[in-house]
Order: C-alpha cells, then sequence, then structure tokens
C-alpha cells in the first residue's frame, strides 16, 4: 500500500518516443524494440514500454493502431518475431502464455472474457483453484472447493456483485460481466494487470464503478490498460502511450501527451476538452 | 461469513435426481429376466462407450473421430492377453483399459495441437492408421480377428459363462464406469475443464496450461473407452476388425449426439436407441444404415440437443432441475 505515494521521478512529460522513465526498481514489466510482422505487414514496431508498479498506465491510438497486438505480444498470446519482454526480472520473450499468468501478468479480453455457463461464484473459484492446487484433482468432489468460497465471496462483493453471486455469468448484464472479469482476474492476486478496453460498452455508472476499481487495485498493482475513453484516461492514468500505425508516437503524463500536436492531428483532435 | 450464507441450502438425502437414478439401477438388476442378457450387455458397453466419449466432446469440448481405435484396440488387448496369456477377464480388461490409454495419451497429444476440425482429422488419420496395424497385425489375426476368447472366472471363482453372472459383472464395470466419469465431471478437475470449454484463452490468461488439462481428459475418455471394449470382447468373445474401423467412431458420436451431448446419462439412452434398433433390423430387409443415417439428420434438424438435452431444456426439466438441484 505504501507503493501508493507519488513517485517523484515521474510526471517529467517524457515526450521523445520509447524514451520512458529511467529503469528504476519500479518497473515491473517492460517491452524492448518489440516488434511483430504478419506476412508482410507491420503490427507493431519497435515498440519500448516500461509500466511501473502502482502506476496505471494508458494505451491509446486510433482503430488499427496495434494496441491489442502489443497486449498479445506481452501476455504471450503472439510470439514477437523481435524484441524483448521483461517481467519482474525475468526475460519472458519466450514463455508460454499460461506460464506468463502463472508468474503474475494477467490480462483481461477486449470482448468481456467470462465463462457464461458458470455461475458468478464459479467463475471466480475458477481462479482462485490454481493457486490453491486446487485445479487437477478429478477424484474430489466439488465440496473440496467451498473452502474457496470465502475469499471468493470477498472478491465478489469488492465489485459489488454479491447478489448475483448464484446467478449464471451469461445472464449478467454487460458491465457486470466486466467487473466480474476484473474480480476474477484479482483473484489471482496478479502483479501487473492488463485491461484491455474495460470500460468499452458501459453506461455511464458502470464507468464510474470500474473507474473507482481500478483506482483501488492500482495502489499495488501495475496497470496497463487501452482505453478509448479519454476523460477516463485523464482521470485514471498516471502515464500514457500513444500508438500509431503500430509504432509509439509519444509517451508521458496526459497533460504532455495531450498537448503534443502530433497526438492531436492523429487521434485526440477535439474529442477532449 | 459462514458456510451456510455462501451455498445454496444442503440436498435432502433422497432428491428426485438420486430417485430416479436409483430407480434405473433397480430396472438394470432386474432387466436380464425379462430380455436376452447378451443384448443388454451389448448395450451396456455401448453406453459406456458413448459415455465416455461424451466426456471428452460433452465437456473438454473435444470432437474425436477415432475413438474406435480405443473400443476397438482395448477389444484386441483384452481378447489377447486372455486368450494367449491367460491372463483372468479382470486383469485382461485391465490390459486392455492400459492399452486404451496409452493409445489415447499418442493421438491425443498429437490431436490436441490443433483446435476444432483440424483437430477431429487428426484423430481420424491416427485411427485409420491404428485400424490398418490391426488388419496386419499377426496377433489381431487379421480379417478373422480374435475368436473364441474364454470368458473364465472373475477373481478365480465366479464362472463368466454363467449368462447372469456375466451380466451382473457388466453391470458392476458399467457402474463403475459412470461413477467415475460422474466423479470426474463434478471434480475441481472438471471445473477447470468447463472453464477450458467455455472460454479457452480466458483460462489460458488465468495461468492454466490448457494442453495439459485437454490430454488429460483425452487420456481418461480413451481409458474409459477401453475398459467398455476389453468389457465386449470378455461378453461376446472375439475381438474384430469392426470395433476398429472408423464406422465405429461414427456410430459413437451418433450415440451421443442422439442422446445429448454434455449430460450425464444422455449417451445411454442414444446408444439403447441405437442397439435396439440395431438389433431390430438385423433380421429385416431394411437397411440398418438408412434408418440410422435418417435418424441422424432428424437429430441434428429437430432435436439438436439430443433426446435428454431436450428433455433438460424443455420446462419438465427446468421443473425437475431447480427441485434437484443442490
Amino acid at each position: 500500500m505504501t507503493a501508493s505515494v507519488t513517485n517523484p521521478a515521474f510526471g517529467g512529460g517524457l515526450s521523445s518516443p520509447g524514451a520512458a522513465i529511467d529503469q528504476g526498481a519500479s518497473v515491473v514489466l517492460s517491452a524492448r524494440g518489440l516488434r511483430r510482422d504478419f506476412g508482410g505487414f507491420i503490427a507493431v514496431n519497435n515498440v519500448d514500454l516500461d509500466v511501473h508498479h502502482a502506476k496505471v498506465h494508458a494505451l491509446i491510438g486510433p482503430n488499427g493502431a496495434g494496441k491489442t497486438t502489443v497486449f498479445n505480444l506481452l501476455t504471450k498470446f503472439l510470439q514477437p518475431s523481435s524484441g524483448t519482454i521483461t517481467l519482474l526480472g525475468h526475460d519472458i520473450t519466450r514463455t508460454d502464455p499460461a506460464k506468463v499468468a502463472r508468474m503474475g501478468l494477467v490480462r483481461s479480453f477486449q470482448i468481456s472474457a467470462v465463462f457464461p455457463h458458470l455461475t458468478v461464484l464459479d467463475n471466480v473459484r475458477v481462479a482462485l483453484q490454481r493457486p490453491g492446487g486446487l485445479s487437477t484433482q478429478f477424484w474430489l468432489s466439488m465440496r473440496a472447493l467451498n473452502r474457496l468460497n470465502e475469499a471468493a465471496l470477498k472478491l465478489i462483493e469488492a465489485v459489488g456483485l454479491q447478489d448475483a453471486r448464484h446467478s449464471l455469468a451469461a445472464d449478467l448484464s454487460y458491465g457486470r460481466k466486466r467487473v466480474l472479469e476484473i474480480a476474477t482476474t484479482l483473484a489471482l492476486d496478479p502483479k501487473v494487470l492488463l485491461l484491455d478496453e474495460p470500460m468499452a460498452g458501459m453506461g455511464h455508472e458502470d464507468v464510474h464503478i470500474v473507474s473507482d476499481i481500478i483506482r483501488g487495485v492500482a495502489k499495488d498493482r501495475a496497470i496497463l490498460m487501452v482505453e478509448h475513453n479519454l476523460k477516463v484516461v485523464a482521470d485514471l492514468c498516471d502515464q500514457v502511450t500513444v500508438l500509431q500505425r503500430g509504432e509509439i508516437l509519444t509517451s508521458g503524463d496526459y497533460r504532455t501527451v495531450s498537448q503534443d500536436e502530433r497526438v492531436r492531428v492523429a487521434y485526440m483532435g477535439t474529442e477532449h476538452e | 461469513m459462514t458456510e451456510a450464507t455462501i451455498s445454496a441450502p444442503k440436498p435432502r438425502f433422497l432428491t428426485l435426481e438420486t430417485t430416479l437414478i436409483l430407480i434405473g439401477i433397480v430396472l438394470l438388476i432386474l432387466a436380464p429376466f425379462h430380455f436376452y442378457p447378451v443384448f443388454l450387455m451389448k448395450v451396456l458397453c455401448f453406453a459406456l462407450f458413448a459415455c465416455a466419449f461424451n466426456l471428452l466432446l460433452g465437456y473438454a469440448g473435444i470432437l474425436s473421430f477415432g475413438h474406435a481405435a480405443f473400443f476397438g484396440g482395448a477389444a484386441y488387448f483384452t481378447a489377447h492377453s486372455v486368450k494367449e496369456w491367460g491372463f483372468s477377464p479382470e486383469l485382461g480388461i485391465l490390459t486392455g483399459v492400459a492399452g486404451a490409454a496409452i493409445l489415447g495419451l499418442v493421438i491425443g497429444f498429437l490431436a490436441i495441437r490443433r483446435q476444432g476440425i483440424y483437430s477431429t482429422m487428426i484423430t481420424l488419420a491416427m485411427a485409420q492408421m491404428f485400424a490398418f496395424f490391426c488388419l496386419q497385425a499377426s496377433f489381431t489375426h487379421g480379417e478373422d480377428g480374435i475368436q473364441g476368447v474364454p470368458r473364465g472366472h472373475l477373481f478365480g471363482f465366479i464362472d463368466l459363462e454363467q449368462p447372469l453372472n456375466m451380466y451382473f459383472f457388466v453391470l458392476a464395470v458399467f457402474l463403475a464406469g459412470m461413477f467415475i466419469i460422474w466423479r470426474i465431471i463434478n471434480s475441481p478437475f472438471g471445473m477447470i475443464l468447463k472453464s477450458v470449454r467455455e472460454n479457452e484463452n480466458r483460462a489460458i490468461s488465468l495461468g492454466y496450461s490448457v494442453a495439459r488439462y485437454k490430454l488429460a481428459a483425452f487420456v481418461m475418455s480413451a481409458a474409459l473407452t477401453g475398459l467398455a471394449g476389453g468389457l465386449k470382447a470378455i461378453v461376446f468373445q472375439f475381438a474384430t476388425l469392426t470395433d476398429v474401423s472408423w464406422q465405429m467412431s461414427g456410430e459413437v458420436v451418433l450415440m451421443t449426439l442422439l442422446g445429448g451431448i454434455g449430460t450425464l446419462v444422455g449417451p445411454i439412452f442414444g446408444a439403447a436407441l441405437i442397439s435396439t434398433l440395431e438389433n431390430y433390423l438385423a433380421t429385416s430387409e431394411f437397411p440398418v444404415t438408412v434408418v440410422t443415417g435418417i435418424i441422424f439428420m432428424v437429430c441434428v434438424l429437430v432435436f439438436r440437443r439430443g433426446i435428454i438435452g431436450e428433455l433438460y431444456a424443455s420446462r419438465l426439466g427446468k421443473k425437475l432441475e431447480s427441485k434437484s438441484e443442490s
């Protein structure tokens, strides 16, 4: 919790591409020279990224800029064509995605990723099962999972879904599905969270709820999020990286970035302010 | 936060579901006194086969078109070990199970590398290769198959040549197999299987090495299929190429689909229906394949969830479920 204090080294407003904050102890996830080609098309090129502990880092950019591809590369759902990725000091460039998740880097997906035909409680318990070593036991009854209930309910309550704990995830509203997804992700107690458009398609009310949750979560975790709602980005994020055509256009705090002429032209225009 | 507030009320001792299961078991115990035991044993073998297949398709979401290799393969292993090596029937069946599990490990290892239709095609190709092996290998006796397998004495003292002894042994193995399947589905492991089926990428992002769970499910399904295949070899006292042919793989898909994919008891009904039809039509002029083909089309067009699947989805089923669900 102590890490929530603002890092004084930060906020300097570095705006040259790729030049992020100095490699300090607080960098938990970093990428260097990340590149991915699909055939002849370069989806992501020369991306350097540093995600810091207890900070919310936004990845923004126009459609097709390669934001989701960067996510897929960082979480190893896609193999980078070149470049390196480091998570908590370990090189994960060639690690498989499930292992990366076990090391503490957990992602969400652009479309809500819940297990639709499981109940809310079971959705969270699926995540809690793994660290408890309760996932390979095919000879035990389901009752063995009841010992996870307390932890699961705590998480469900934290995101305000306690009234729906026995409902099927498929029956939840869109916003509540996303909230459930966050609860499931938090069940793993990740060091780094990658959220792919957590507020997309949400109503006004839900955006506030999710913002509050993210703010709370970021107190002792690093968060990298793709987000289109610039109001949210301005409000929530300590650091913003702008992607355009697969390359980093600029990086820095929201104020600096939003005043950058190239960014205004490329993306922001008059959408905000 | 106590347990009571979290989990729904404890199930009563005799829920509707357990009552139905008990009635089913009683009927199966009484059945050989009214029906031809060999036919019933055939149905039970196929029912176990279909349920084992359904464990993979319905709960892990993997469609195998090569389960005949496990079924027929186990039949060969059991028949050979009992006839040539003098194994007791129970040991012979275990040999079949072990053989099928190893086959499942090999075929599954290759099949789970791909998804959907590609994975299915790999299982088909591997099963065809195995069928060819069975045609050529000397111990299978090619087109003749292994004939005249002695039923022997179970545990050394129960004479399985007695039809009723044989029947109750088959019933016991069937019930044990069903219990194992039920336990796997309703276990922490089964929970992960379901989550993989529901959203594979999400399961990966939660840190599950999905391939391992799929392979485990594949091997379990193959082993249980082997249990059915080995049992069938003891019942009919032979093992032939029919059981490893691709038509057998197709038949089990049909049985499962007809009964209801992803339902525990659906495949039992599917297997019973298909076996009964085959039995009746075997003596008539009418070709069996035409009838099963028509049934398949009707099933796909009209009741895609299968007999039991539709029952669960109907209003009556919902009522039963809400009453019996714990």
